[in-house]
């Protein structure tokens, strides 16, 4: 802990020195009108590091940022413009807004961002208040408990692709296990990829498998910053376990919450691997009737198997939009949140 | 009622926290989705040793590697070493492709194409593809398949490898208990001519079939099967786009719905993991079965399918598959890639590949001397596989192709027959719900 503090310790003062007196020794360099020595050279040398050495430090994200994200980005919302197919990157024609007149009005759209945004409500609100649930279970003392967490995080170690097929035998419709159990309790065969909201709970239940372990160890580790005189002041009041943790935990997790949110609605936003892995060879549809489809899915099929990059990119920036809509919306509630008592 | 936390529990915590979150930066590359797993096998013994480097893209199993041809090739050839680098799934590899010949590099000096592609390349990448015509004895290969692969002044982009001519594989035993004929000839005959009939024998099968089995795996193979047979599907000749009024798609998919609304379906999706099961516990009687599937049945159902299996002709001559090996203009070593190309594809080398993977030759003077491995044979209760084979390679009809032919195919299986077979709806809900896609398809 000391490192970094003396570094700060350190550094603050000179960073504030060096804009000062900069202006000061370009007088005193014009004033004497010579050449400087070797020593207001070396003063030099000084100033400008002081200067450009915090943009060298902080260049590297940002050169890989133009690269890799500001590049494309800007490519993407040029080739949105066009008509352009993948096998045909050179010829493209002017479409001006027809990539996204076409979308707009096209159904496959309209259901691809209703899917994401049901199956992110389904896939999310579940995943946290279970992630919440196991996590004031695991605060208390228990025997093994890194054991505990341990396996907690195991299925956020898995991959997509493993975790996905796995899933997959045991929703098949025909022989899989889900479909074997429910039918002692009575319940028919469903055909869990080709129905319409089976296949949603399907997807979103690996979602929820998935990410339930990954918030639980947030809010457990938020939870253990409580302080312990609140429990203690609590319990003398007579609050039993369920209403410290409604009047105590749940208040003092707020913030995490709030965090865990903001996370879990971008992963929802941008859900593809999943779904995509879940309808197997054909993936990129969703389902015969695009019941799963989400927008990345929508996207991949209309760039990468039909080719058309100029609708796809048209979907990409409408993603974007989507998003920042998404982050509107979560701005409001944050900041009502906060206000709340 | 809460006891302090200690120390360690709280570094605990924190070691927790940063461990997700380089956890959470690594997944993003890590868990990238696509299956694709450019690994690179070096050929054998060949890492280093010549002086020219030479690689080979594909997609899936192309059986080089398998049949030891990279090693033959680099005896007698020993300054060139071959690298094989191989995206397993076709929809990830296409438009990495795709994407390095318009950037004009990181192609490899030997890219496969697939069927399902190959007239994109011809029709949009023809520029990026060395003429192979004036190297090669183009007589060698089947007309049709040379003709798939030439643009219209003549340049020829790519040497075909493997075909998949169509045949039906079923079991005998299943057959016997539903008191259908099990001598391949016999039946061969009762089905010969067209598809319906197959579909038909499907109906009898149905009357007494043993439980728990399905005459056929899915009604988008019995579709595929069909329409690789006729003579015009998507696009006709000039290019046009004439899949709503062609004669080989209404065919094919009236035999589809046929099989849709009746019970004679496992509704599988091919190559899904369930499919697969299909295989292992003889949950379907038949499937038309190209020839590189009989490998993959072969190692699907396992021991318990052995001399269970047998092999018959098809109802009509048909189609499913097969690749090209094309080289880029952009390769450094163009001539030394072209030799190798050249190589690969020819007769004897298509052979070998036959021998040990069982995709057909594209070159019909390998087919007299084709022997299928023992094993195979045995398991599929001694069918002249060769013979089945070839016959049907001789009459597959020249079919034009178009550059949007693979996703108008997958509207066709994926979701209109899929939403009749599997949702209940009615065969003109599903030809409209398959119009709407193909619509957005072609549309930009």
């Amino acid at each position: 802990m000391t490192g970094p503090k003396q570094a700060l310790a350190h550094s603050a003062p000179s960073a504030d020195a060096a804009p000062g007196s900069s202006p000061g020794a370009a007088r005193g360099a014009h004033g004497r009108g010579a050449p400087a020595g070797a020593d207001s050279w070396r003063s030099r040398l000084y100033r400008w590091d002081m200067k450009a050495s915090p943009y060298a430090f902080v260049s590297p994200f940002f050169v890989l940022f133009a690269a890799f994200t500001l590049v494309p980005l800007l490519y993407t919302a040029w080739y949105s413009l066009h008509h352009v197919q993948l096998s045909a990157l050179d010829h493209q024609s002017w479409a001006g807004l027809d990539n996204y007149k076409n979308l707009w009005s096209s159904d496959f759209f309209w259901n691809a961002l209703r899917n994401t945004l049901t199956i992110g409500v389904i896939s999310t609100v579940p995943q946290l208040l279970a992630a919440l649930g196991l996590a004031h279970l695991l605060n208390y003392r228990l025997r093994g408990s890194t054991v505990w967490r341990v396996v907690m995080l195991t299925p956020y170690a898995t991959s997509v692709a493993a975790a996905t097929l796995v899933f997959t035998l045991l929703y098949s419709w025909d022989g899989g296990m889900v479909n074997w159990i429910l039918h002692f309790f009575g319940v028919g065969p469903v055909n869990w990829r080709e129905s319409d909201w089976g296949s949603r709970f399907a997807v979103s239940s690996i979602v929820i498998w998935r990410w339930t372990g990954y918030n639980a160890l947030i809010y457990l580790a938020a939870m253990q910053a409580i302080p312990a005189d609140l429990y203690e002041s609590a319990a003398i009041d007579g609050a039993n376990r369920w209403q410290q943790f409604w009047h105590v935990t749940v208040p003092q997790l707020r913030p995490t919450i709030l965090f865990t949110v903001v996370v879990s609605t971008i992963g929802a936003t941008q859900l593809f691997g999943e779904p995509l892995l879940f309808g197997g060879v054909s993936g990129s549809k969703g389902g015969s009737e695009h019941q799963y489809q989400t927008l990345g899915l929508y996207m991949y099929d209309q760039g990468w198997i039909i080719g058309n990059l100029g609708k796809a990119s048209a979907i990409a920036w409408s993603m974007f939009l989507v998003l920042l809509v998404v982050a509107a919306v979560n701005l409001l509630l944050t900041r009502r949140l906060r206000k709340s008592p | 009622m809460r006891t302090s936390i200690r120390r360690s529990q709280r570094l605990m915590a924190l070691a927790a926290v940063a461990a997700l979150t380089t956890g959470l930066l690594a997944g993003c590359a890590k868990d990238s989705a696509d299956g694709s797993s450019d690994h690179s096998d070096g050929g054998g013994n060949g890492t280093g040793k010549g002086k020219i480097t030479l690689t080979v893209g594909t997609f899936g199993v192309f059986g080089y590697q398998q049949a030891g041809l990279y090693d033959e090739y680099m005896k007698l050839h020993p300054d060139i070493s071959i690298k094989e680098n191989v995206t397993t799934r076709t929809d990830v590899y296409w438009p990495k492709v795709l994407t390095r010949l318009q950037a004009g590099s990181g192609t490899d000096d030997i890219e496969a194409i697939e069927i399902g592609n190959i007239t994109e390349a011809v029709q949009t990448q023809a520029d990026k593809f060395v003429d192979l015509g004036k190297d090669v004895d183009t007589s060698q290969w089947l007309g049709w398949k040379n003709a798939q692969a030439t643009t219209k002044d003549g340049k020829l982009i790519g040497l075909g490898t493997d075909i998949g001519p169509m045949a039906i594989c079923y079991r005998k035993d299943l057959f016997q208990k539903a008191g259908l004929p099990t001598d391949r000839t016999k039946l061969a005959e009762l089905w010969k001519g067209d598809w319906s009939k197959y579909v038909d024998v499907g109906k009898q099968y149905m009357q007494k079939a043993p439980k728990g089995t399905k005459f056929v795996d899915s009604a988008s193979s019995v579709y595929n099967a069909a329409v690789g047979g006729a003579s015009e599907r998507y696009y006709d000749k000039g290019g046009n786009v004439v899949w709503d009024r062609s004669e080989g798609v209404k065919k094919a998919w009236d035999a589809a719905m046929t099989v849709a609304t009746s019970t004679m379906s496992a509704k599988l999706k091919q190559f899904d993991p369930t499919w697969d099961q299909g295989f292992a516990n003889g949950g379907f009687a038949s499937v038309a079965c190209p020839a590189w599937m009989i490998g993959y049945i072969e190692q699907k159902s396992g021991d318990s399918g052995k001399g269970k299996w047998d092999v018959a002709a098809a109802p009509a001559a048909s189609n499913w598959g097969g690749s090209f090996l094309g080289v880029p203009t952009a390769t450094k070593h163009q001539k030394e890639a072209v030799a190798l190309a050249k190589w690969l594809t020819a007769p004897a080398q298509q052979a070998k590949v036959f021998a040990k993977q069982a995709s057909f030759p594209s070159t019909p003077s390998a087919y007299p001397g084709l022997r299928p491995q023992a094993d195979t044979t045995a398991y599929f209760s001694n069918a002249p596989l060769t013979q089945i084979f070839s016959d049907a390679a001789k009459a597959i009809p020249s079919q034009p192709l178009g550059p949007k032919d693979k996703p108008i195919d997958n509207a066709i299986s994926d979701i209109g027959i899929l939403q009749v077979e599997q949702k209940g709806k009615s065969p003109s809900q599903g030809w409209d719900a398959a119009a709407k896609e193909i619509k957005d398809v072609l549309g930009q």
